[in-house]
């Protein structure tokens, strides 16, 4: 591995975190509570997902320990059923939809547009306590007897033939529903109205674009979840009909609304992502990200197209062909923006000053996993191998392909990359390249065997299995041993940091954006003026004549 | 700040200097449009026209929706943002009702 | 009314910057604040287009599965009642209409009353309604609690509607399917009327404040957010209205 590294850290034996910033200029609790500064809900956010990520991977580790054997021996299958099914709310509604935004975007949209907090801040703290109160209900309804419906609620299961807490889960996804339509029209209305003078759309930086194209679909897409699981809970409290086909209801009703949600959700959960690998490629390749404008409209295009591709999840429940044909086609086209990133991606990288810090290294893994991921998604597409595929395991490669080594990857690429800005201090590099390394590696133990398992027939959701998927079963469940460590040990170091890393300064990375142009941790309202914009986004000669005119001494 | 002219930036005078009143005069044409339009509604609703009953009736009742929209909500003198994000609001709506109807109307379009 | 504009502010401390008393200090211009506010509005009325959107496209399949069901279902609802909520509201739309136009005025007192003919008019429209309501579980046609088929199996049961449109007994298993009519009426409807109780509350809220002339110094957004949410209302009536009450009623 090179030892080259971008890192310039000011002299540690006079530095010090600057006296004025966002978290020491109030202090108490109530300050906290009642807040309306965007970092600091951002912190609030970032403390809230961690704890529920935890809880969403002990229950992977659950899954991971009873598929170690064919027979359903750790627990009972509809324990097994109880389990699967909260990890799946857990890591989705309570980690993965709010994760970038809700903590990195909170935090640094109105930076990197020059704005001293997003639109309204109010509601961006009635998010957070929306949040909350899901998560304390969810929490309430795992430990009242889970619920074992799988994530997807599918109807008539869900509303006639389970007894487990389905009314109560589906009022936490409701409410954690409202939360992030929140935070997406504050995005919007921030994004939209509040940039700096000389702030044009295309010098944004395209992580504010990729939040953008999230926030529309949150917007647009969670309310109609929203109806579909009122309509659940109507169904299951009153019996009113409408998914019940003795009562001349339609269960595929229930799956066309829930999928018109969920599809563009997963769009939701990766455009985030994206936007964060576009800053650190950018950053730790030194050069400006190729092809800006087409990976700016790829964004709003993957947004766009996002919407039209729901029912590829219903190819085997009863939809008409020309539906499956059409669906199909338009799955196919909607891989075609993704792809174009990481190609931009990847000219980007071409003749770049590579080095290999903590985030590059995410960001690689990123780019590796996301495509696999992503590629299998057209294999699923085309609906002929679909009927063969869906309901195995290999779907449950392809999501987590893209969820966790795409996804999650980017999070903590995130989170490494703005570390040093939010709380002032470095985190230890050695250590966190061996979690990045680790990571990797654990994941592809976990869930490249998936794939086999899949395209051999292992179906989901199953706590038993025949023995002759054990080897595979065995090597997942390996993995993610390993894959555990790898997430434990940023816990562990960045908490760490935070008392005894060194004091970053205000560009580490040497990045361009804005918001490494002011002090870390930031001011209470980020800027002492509103900066005026004068150069395109990742303008790497810019940074230098900045830096020439950086006065270093005095006298 | 020599940054050209930044709509966000606009000082209380130069902003309600744009900002268009709408005439109590043009908000009573329109109700009373829209109250003729209701009878209107009504009445055809007897008449039997087959097909055209629904597509009749749904098309007043758009037709009043755009009173209510440009008006009303003063949206024919707003900003293009605005007309874009009803506009936006009106093609998601129409998608999630017109691909979803896709799928049932042509479920009986037989096996192949 | 020559309130300046915001100067760029340094940091909080001591420092002196002019800024309209309700202007908030993360935006630089009152300008942009109202225009924030006001887009703001807007995506939030986009989220309400979807919400009802889904019982929109529940209402259309099961009306394209079960048209006779729906027809006679439709034939319990009585259409001067429905028509009647429908002027009403429109009505109010329109006086709402007339309160921001006087709050863009700065007459108090003719915002004042424009805001209590509206709030009295929300009231009217969630009257009738409970008339309508009251009708139905008199007769058993609330799903799920004890739904009675009896007027639909027997239409001549039921001399009032029957004596207008004379309609043909439905098969069991159609009968059944009125009870989804119903359903879907009392979802829209309820949860219409919902909406119309949380925007009659705000508007008890406003007219105190109007009162106290909150809203008639120039700044008049919240009343301008507020009749935006209070149009909305009214169109999603205007496509209930026809759905619902008109399906056919020319037998």
């Amino acid at each position: 591995m090179s030892s080259s590294t971008i890192v310039s850290l000011p002299d540690q034996s006079t530095a010090r975190l600057p006296k004025m910033n966002f978290l020491s200029r109030e202090k108490g609790l109530l300050s906290w509570l009642l807040t309306g500064d965007h970092k600091r809900i951002a912190t609030l956010y970032l403390i809230s997902i961690t704890f529920f990520f935890f809880i969403g991977g002990a229950l992977a580790g659950l899954i991971r320990l009873e598929l170690l054997t064919p027979q359903s021996d750790l627990m009972a299958t509809d324990t097994y059923n109880k389990v699967f099914s909260m990890h799946g709310i857990i890591m989705i509604f309570f980690f993965l939809v709010p994760s970038v935004p809700a903590t990195l975007g909170n935090f640094f949209i109105p930076m990197m547009i020059g704005a001293k907090d997003l639109a309204l801040p109010k509601i961006n703290l009635l998010s957070w306590y929306l949040y909350l109160a899901a998560g304390g209900l969810a929490l309430y309804a795992m430990m009242n007897g889970g619920v074992d419906t799988g994530w997807t609620f599918t109807t008539p299961l869900s509303t006639h033939f389970l007894n487990t807490n389905v009314v109560t889960s589906g009022i936490a996804i409701f409410i954690a529903g409202f939360s992030s339509i929140f935070t997406g029209l504050n995005f919007i209305v921030t994004i939209h109205k509040m940039r700096c003078p000389g702030m044009t759309w295309f010098r944004l930086p395209l992580f504010v674009w990729s939040n953008y194209a999230a926030s529309i679909l949150m917007v647009l897409g969670t309310p109609v979840l929203a109806i579909t699981l009122v309509l659940v809970v109507l169904e299951r409290v009153a019996g009113i009909g409408v998914f019940d086909p003795t009562k001349g209801g339609d269960p595929l009703l229930f799956q066309h609304l829930f999928w018109f949600y969920s599809h563009p959700a997963v769009y939701i959960m990766i455009l985030p992502g994206m936007g964060v690998i576009s800053e650190t490629v950018s950053t730790f390749s030194r050069k400006r990200v190729f092809g800006y404008t087409a990976v700016a409209f790829s964004s709003v295009a993957i947004a766009v197209f996002g919407f039209f591709v729901w029912a590829h999840h219903m190819f085997i429940m009863g939809i008409s062909n020309y539906s499956m044909l059409v669906f199909s086609l338009l799955t196919m086209l909607v891989a075609v923006p993704s792809a174009i990133k990481i190609f931009n991606w990847a000219f980007t990288l071409y003749k770049g000053s590579i080095t290999f810090e903590t985030p590059m290294l995410y960001t690689f893994g990123f780019m590796g996993l996301f495509t696999i991921g992503g590629l299998t998604g057209v294999f699923l597409a085309a609906s002929g191998t679909d009927i063969h595929l869906t309901e195995t395991y290999f779907i449950v490669a392809h999501f987590h392909f893209v969820m966790v080594g795409g996804m999650l990857m980017a999070f903590l690429a995130g989170v490494h990359f703005w570390w040093p800005k939010m709380t002032g201090r470095m985190y230890p590099e050695k250590i966190s390249q061996l979690a990045a390394i680790v990571t990797f590696i654990g994941f592809n133990f976990t869930f490249f065997p998936q794939f086999i398992l899949g395209t051999l027939g292992m179906p989901r959701r199953y706590a038993s299995y025949p023995p002759e998927f054990q080897v595979l079963n065995v090597f997942s469940t390996a993995g993610a041993t390993i894959l555990g460590v790898g997430y434990l040990l940023p816990l562990l170091y960045l908490t760490w940091s935070l008392r005894y890393g060194e004091i970053a300064g205000d560009n580490p990375w040497q990045a361009t954006g804005l918001e490494w142009q002011t002090q870390s941790p930031p001011l209470t309202e980020n800027f002492p003026a509103i900066p005026i914009m004068d150069h395109e986004a990742y303008d790497y000669e810019w940074l230098d004549t900045q830096k020439e005119k950086e006065v270093t001494s005095v006298g | 700040m020599s940054a050209p002219h930044d709509k966000d930036f606009e000082s209380i005078e130069e902003h309600e200097h744009e900002h268009h009143i709408v005439s109590p005069k043009i908000y009573l044409t329109i109700v009373a449009i829209l109250l003729v339009m209701t009878a209107t509604t009504v009445g055809v609703s007897y008449l039997d026209m087959g097909l055209f009953n629904p597509i009749v009736a749904l098309a007043i009742a758009a037709f009043k929706m755009v009173l209510v929209v440009l008006f009303f909500m003063h949206v024919k003198y707003s900003t293009k943002l605005t007309k874009l994000t009803v506009g936006a609001g009106v093609f998601t709506f129409l998608v999630l009702v017109g691909m979803t109807l896709s799928d049932y109307m042509t479920r009986a379009w037989g096996r192949w | 009314m020559s309130d300046s504009q915001v100067v760029v502010h340094v940091t909080a401390e001591g420092a002196h910057h002019e800024h309209l008393p309700y202007q908030r200090h993360h935006f630089e211009t009152y300008a942009q604040q109202s225009d924030a506010t006001n887009f703001a509005m807007w995506l939030f009325l986009l989220t309400e287009v979807m919400f009802f959107g889904g019982l929109f496209t529940a209402y259309l399949i099961y009306r394209n599965w079960y048209y006779p069901a729906f027809v006679e279902a439709s034939h319990q609802l009585q259409i001067g009642w429905g028509t009647a909520n429908t002027a009403v509201l429109i009505t109010s739309s329109f006086t709402m209409a007339m309160g921001v136009w006087s709050a863009e005025m700065r007459r108090k007192g003719t915002l004042v009353l424009c805001l209590v003919i509206t709030f009295i008019l929300g009231l009217v429209f969630l009257g009738i309604k409970t008339i309508e309501y009251k009708e139905k579980y008199d007769k058993h046609h609330i799903p799920g609690f004890h739904y009675s088929l009896k007027t639909f199996l027997d239409p001549q049961s039921d001399p009032e509607v029957y004596s207008e449109y004379h309609d043909k007994p439905l098969a069991l298993d159609m009968a059944r399917h009125t009870e989804i009519y119903f359903f879907l009426y009392f979802a829209m409807t309820g949860m219409h009327a919902l909406h119309m109780i949380i925007g009659i509350a705000i508007l008890g809220f406003m007219i105190f404040r109007a009162q106290a002339g909150a809203y008639t110094t120039g700044h008049v957004t919240f009343v301008e957010n507020f009749g935006l949410y209070w149009h909305f209302v009214d169109i999603i009536w205007i496509y209930l209205f026809p759905l619902l009450y008109l399906i056919s009623r020319h037998q």
